[in-house]
């Protein structure tokens, strides 16, 4: 059965757009982001709306080729598409971008789209360790934060940041509720319909009614829960999705596993938990830059080096999800992912002793079908045929 | 106990009807609807063998036309179809190479033939039986002929993976008065340094099968072990391993039900 909430799911999406333009005729501030290392919190304490911008459908992604090579990764020509296309109603809404220099693909499309809107990116390092990169981070949080005061020409206080900061780890927790839903066998929950209530609230810029809906949607599973409905059969194998983010409009692959029978329970990638593990320091003691920069660097994404955060987080979501295998998924031409799959690999069969399976692809739904005997037979290894 | 697999694969299909240790076999074309070439071929073997078909207790189906058959039982993917019968005609597990039609594969089993971990190549034409199918074509032959021409020959180098680019690079080799004796040589290392590429991965196995149609290419087969630097085993029914390996399933399932 599925949850009565993600109806309201399913509205929110066209709600969203109006919610964001009444915002915009109201003379309200919005800030498009692409990553999960753009700090809401200062785009909140600058009395901004933070909003996700588009870019996980294959339709715009002909009119981004027109600039951009064909053989780069599909979130970015998808991101880029869209923008020249002028077909997300979030791009056109927002007044500034802000992006970061993750991976080359992104960073040099960048500099292209930065002609369209007045962006901003921030210089992220490449290593999570020492002093010198968190100190570089905090001071590039700080040049954000002195960039959109001045662009919207507002005072960010550290009063209005720290309470930024309590917001959106409220937002945060909210989130790691809703993802602790599934780790109930069977699952109360498709992995597609977490997906789908996970990525439209990233597209909702009123947090406060946001978080509201996604402990509604959360009461409401944990309800099913207890009465022991699921979808899914008992036998149904538990998958951990890690690798390149995935929306709407690119969830082929949750889609194909759940059903060839699987059941997604866990999603480690950016569009999922990897930005949910940890939670910013309220300490009132504590440099708020430093805390904002603490939190965002720790995100264990592929771009870092090295990158052993990603593994502990594997490590830890399989064991408190239970899962049966690993299925870790790469956007063509996504190097930094597509290089780590074999560090994952390693780890996930011989340290995890799960099976693993890698999948490359793109947007299009021209090798669904390819994908699906790949899906089957490793579903198959999974149960033990 | 009479089982049947039925393994439609996108240029040949393959059906084998097992009783005990007998194993009776036909392939046909596929050709245009997988659903009759899987019906017709095992209704062509149940005539040529003489069992009625409602002798036949189970029906497995595989290979990518599996989906399009209505009168089976179960279907099971063509990844652990061509396992159990690689193992099954060559005991004690390791690793399959199968070259098929449109797809290649490799399939690490353990000692008893159950399937550890595969690989596949990517949507594109690289490594298969089409490649060589293509290449043939544009040089003229027929695939059959491949395998003797290509012996003992010095291969020249086809440095495209593409099978259109390569297919231009074989016409310009022509154009250039290349010896095509040599080009098919090329073309085959071509396919088996794709295929080993991918396979060895998986680094040593204890063995090598090769399996479907492109194994019975003796060259390719000889070009591969060259790849490996280990022999390749290609057993004689090892183009049935996947309808075999789907009998087999087929039987299991009987079984089952019967206990």
């Amino acid at each position: 059965m599925r949850p009565q909430s993600m109806k309201v799911f399913d509205e929110l999406r066209n709600l969203n757009v109006l919610t964001v333009q009444n915002a915009k005729q109201n003379g309200e501030r919005v800030v498009g982001c692409y990553c999960t290392y753009s700090p809401q919190e200062i785009i909140l304490a600058a009395g901004a709306h933070a909003v996700t911008l588009c870019g996980t459908r294959q339709e715009p992604i002909a009119a981004a080729e027109r600039d951009l090579p064909r053989n780069l990764c599909p979130l970015i020509k998808s991101s880029y598409g869209f923008a020249v296309s002028k077909k997300c109603p979030y791009f056109e809404a927002a007044d500034v971008l802000v992006a970061e220099t993750t991976c080359d693909g992104k960073k040099k499309m960048y500099e292209l789209m930065s002609k369209i809107k007045p962006m901003h990116v921030m210089n992220l390092p490449q290593s999570q360790t020492g002093e010198q990169a968190l100190a570089a981070w905090a001071k590039e949080m700080e040049i954000f934060k002195d960039w959109l005061a001045e662009k919207f020409a507002v005072e960010i206080t550290e009063e209005d940041l720290r309470k930024a900061i309590k917001l959106m780890n409220r937002e945060r927790e909210a989130m790691r509720r809703l993802h602790a839903t599934t780790k109930v066998k069977p699952s109360p929950v498709t992995g597609v319909d977490l997906l789908v209530a996970v990525w439209t609230k990233g597209f909702n810029i009123n947090k406060e009614d946001g978080i509201k809906l996604v402990e509604d949607l959360t009461a409401e599973i944990e309800e099913l829960a207890s009465q022991g409905i699921s979808p899914f059969s008992p036998e149904a194998p538990r998958i951990l999705l890690t690798g390149c983010p995935v929306g709407f409009g690119s969830e082929k692959v949750v889609r194909l596993l759940e059903e060839c029978g699987a059941s997604v329970v866990a999603f480690e990638n950016c569009s999922g938990y990897k930005a949910l593990d940890r939670l910013v320091d309220e300490d009132e003691n504590k440099d708020v830059m430093i805390a904002l920069a603490e939190k965002y660097l720790s995100i264990p994404c592929s771009c870092m080096t090295p990158n052993e955060g990603r593994l502990e987080l594997i490590n830890k979501l399989a064991k408190e999800y239970q899962v049966d295998a690993v299925v870790d998924l790469t956007w063509q031409a996504c190097h930094t992912y597509n290089i780590e799959a074999f560090v994952i690999r390693d780890y996930v069969q011989n340290q995890l002793n799960l099976p693993y399976l890698h999948l490359e692809t793109d947007y299009s739904e021209s090798d669904v079908e390819q994908l699906r005997v790949r899906v089957q037979a490793f579903l198959e290894l999974v149960q033990g045929a | 106990m009479l089982t049947a697999g039925i393994d439609v694969g996108s240029v040949a299909t393959k059906v084998v009807l097992l009783r005990d240790h007998e194993i009776y076999h036909l392939v046909r074309p596929t050709g245009w609807s997988p659903r009759d070439a899987g019906l017709n071929t095992f209704q062509e073997l149940l005539q040529q063998t003489g069992y009625q078909e409602s002798e036949v207790v189970c029906k497995v189906g595989t290979g990518y036309g599996r989906i399009s058959l209505d009168f089976i039982d179960k279907a099971v993917t063509e990844i652990h179809c061509h396992a159990r019968g690689a193992n099954y005609l060559v005991n004690g597990g390791g690793l399959v190479i199968d070259i098929g039609g449109q797809d290649s594969k490799a399939i690490l089993m353990n000692d008893e033939g159950k399937v550890l971990d595969f690989t596949m190549n990517d949507k594109c034409a690289a490594g298969t039986g089409r490649f060589l199918q293509v290449m043939a074509a544009a040089l003229g032959v027929d695939v059959s002929q491949l395998a003797e021409l290509a012996k003992d020959q010095q291969p020249l180098e086809i440095n495209s993976m593409c099978t259109v680019f390569a297919e231009s690079e074989v016409i310009s080799l022509l154009a250039k008065g290349s010896n095509k004796q040599e080009i098919i040589a090329g073309i085959h290392r071509s396919v088996t340094r794709r295929v080993w590429g991918m396979a060895s991965r998986f680094g040593a196995a204890k063995q090598i099968i090769f399996t479907g149609g492109v194994a019975k290419n003796l060259d390719v087969r000889n070009r591969l072990a060259k790849e490996a630097g280990a022999p390749v085993i290609a057993p004689e029914l090892g183009q049935f391993a996947g309808a075999l390996g789907a009998a087999l399933y087929a039987r299991d399932l009987a079984s089952k039900e019967l206990s």
